[in-house]
């Protein structure tokens, strides 16, 4: 039987502690929609999100209405478009084009899967696709992008990284009138996942059921807010706070994503255990690092806590939902994330404190501006490291960073809303052009004498 | 089917009496009520059946805190299922 403690905790949850469902993401599958006529995949395309998708808004609204929790975003994924346009043998913009409108049509907020995997090389479609990113970003608002360049069982496609260094600069240069926005809507990979239902990196695996919902939750003000309750409580008493917390979030998303497929009658997918913050007032990852009692995130010990912070989400997450998957982590976007931003803008969090971070949480160098003299050889070298520590370590990581077009070190680019605002971080100005320029594929780790 | 509202607030005359007309005018039928005054700080839990509504389970929801607002008072009102699911295993 409930009691009126955990009515309220629920209650104050949601009301103080920005307790919410990121998202509700379909994902879609495109496979039947290839045509070698352009237009007529288009159409197809077109049809076939706006049939599939028709609904998703509508129930996603009843359903929050009817539980009295927050549902942030309504999200498509479909398949790897690469895929799809490999058969018209032209640039695919036309697909992002027809992504947006169907994306509009149905009301949702992104729509994600203009993407290509070449982790172990391009095959049809596949540079085509590349090379229309930045013109595609720029002439869509709903379309994100993503890129994968290595993973564990193939390595790194080098030659991926260095076109993606030149792309994500061109994406940054074609938006310059919106913040840069356009690099903001585009993630480079490795081990990318097939049902994460976050963007900008969110895209429809092939081996994917034809439609399925999959849920993302967020929460980190509601762990800051349990932890807060217990200055003196060690380090492993912190962890059980924590995987407490982590399993009666989890547990909304589990409720959402169910009641959510039951009324679309389309399968349910999985629960993505994230905690995913916002630049809203106590929305923040790095305030829960603080909590934990670091004096600002990025601080020595901050990479020891996050870890702890990940592994215990995990942990709670795992048992409250049938299944899991997508990129189940902490997260740690620098603009989207309050503590992440003020301690970004101190100097006290820096982009190699970052990227050690990357190693023990999800994803990767996420939402980082980085000033827009930067040499798409450096952005090439900072994907190719970041996947590296995806490579080695058998994860998923990522980089999203976005020149910011006539801007140094102490400016600042501002997009609002969940994408929030960015100071520009330093780079190191050594070149390693040569090292890119070299291209190839660097080979995949050894799986035994791990040290 | 049953919904769990709550109202938390500055004590008055008359709050029962006006959250449950409110329910009867949707045909929503009162299970059980818990509620405690801490000084001036008013609490109240209310169990309703929600199977009979004569109107969607949202305008209730809508209703019930517009009621909360005219009042001064915050009124959540939201389906059972959620705290059975967040609180048991």
């Amino acid at each position: 039987m409930l009691n009126a403690y955990d009515i309220l905790e629920t209650i104050r949850m949601i009301q103080n502690e920005c307790l919410d469902i990121r998202t509700i993401t379909m994902g879609i599958s495109l496979l039947d929609c290839v045509d070698e006529n352009i237009d007529k995949a288009c159409d197809k395309v077109y049809e076939k999100i706006t049939r599939c998708a028709g609904k998703l808004v509508e129930v996603a609204e009843g359903i929050s209405k009817e539980f009295g929790i927050p549902i942030i975003n309504k999200r498509i994924s479909v398949t790897p478009v690469a895929i799809i346009s490999a058969a018209c043998k032209c640039s695919p913009t036309k697909f992002a084009l027809a992504m947006d409108r169907a994306a509009k049509a149905v009301g949702v907020d992104l729509i994600g899967g203009y993407s290509a995997l070449v982790q172990k090389g391009f095959s049809a479609g596949d540079l085509e696709l590349i090379q229309s990113i930045p013109e595609a970003l720029s002439l869509t608002d709903k379309v994100c992008s993503s890129v994968n360049v290595g993973s564990t069982k193939t390595g790194i496609n080098l030659d991926a990284c260095k076109l993606m260094g030149k792309i994500v600069k061109e994406c940054a240069e074609k938006t310059v009138d919106n913040a840069c926005f356009g690099a903001a809507k585009l993630v480079v990979f490795c081990n990318a996942v097939d049902d994460n239902p976050f963007m900008a990196g969110a895209f429809h695996g092939v081996g994917e059921p034809d439609v399925m919902i999959n849920v993302g939750v967020s929460g980190p003000g509601v762990v800051r807010a349990a932890l807060a309750k217990y200055p003196d409580a060690n380090i492993t008493e912190v962890a059980d706070i924590i995987k407490k917390t982590s399993f009666k979030i989890t547990r909304m998303g589990q409720l959402v994503g169910v009641t959510a497929s039951k009324r679309l009658g389309v399968p349910f997918g999985i629960v993505d255990l994230s905690l995913a913050p916002t630049p809203a007032v106590g929305d923040s990852v790095a305030h829960i690092l603080e909590e934990i009692g670091l004096e600002r995130c990025g601080t020595h010990g901050t990479t020891a806590a996050l870890a702890l912070l990940n592994d215990a989400v995990k942990k709670g997450g795992v048992m409250a939902c049938s299944s899991i998957g997508g990129l189940s982590g902490a997260f740690i976007p620098v603009s989207e994330d309050a503590g992440m931003i003020d301690a970004a803008k101190s100097g006290c969090l820096t982009i190699e404190k970052l990227e050690a971070m990357t190693a023990v949480c999800s994803v990767g160098l996420d939402m980082i501006v980085v000033p827009g003299d930067t040499t798409a050889e450096t952005i090439a070298a900072i994907i190719a490291d970041e996947a590296a520590i995806g490579m080695v370590n058998t994860k998923t990581t990522a980089v999203r960073i976005i020149p910011a077009v006539g801007k140094k070190v102490g400016e600042e680019l501002d997009w609002g809303g969940l994408f929030g605002c960015g100071p520009v971080m330093p780079l190191k100005s050594e070149s390693p052009a040569r090292f890119i320029d070299r291209g190839g594929q660097i080979p995949a780790p050894m799986h035994s004498l791990k040290n | 089917m049953r919904a769990i509202i709550t109202v938390i607030g500055h004590d008055a005359v008359g709050i029962l009496a006006k959250v449950s007309t409110r329910c009867s005018e949707f045909n929503a039928n009162v299970i059980e009520v818990t509620q405690s005054v801490l000084q001036d700080m008013f609490a109240m839990i209310m169990l309703v059946d929600i199977s009979k509504l004569n109107k969607p389970f949202a305008e209730l929801s809508d209703s019930l805190a517009e009621l909360g607002n005219s009042m001064g008072l915050s009124v959540h009102t939201m389906h059972e299922d959620v705290f059975n699911s967040m609180h048991h295993v």
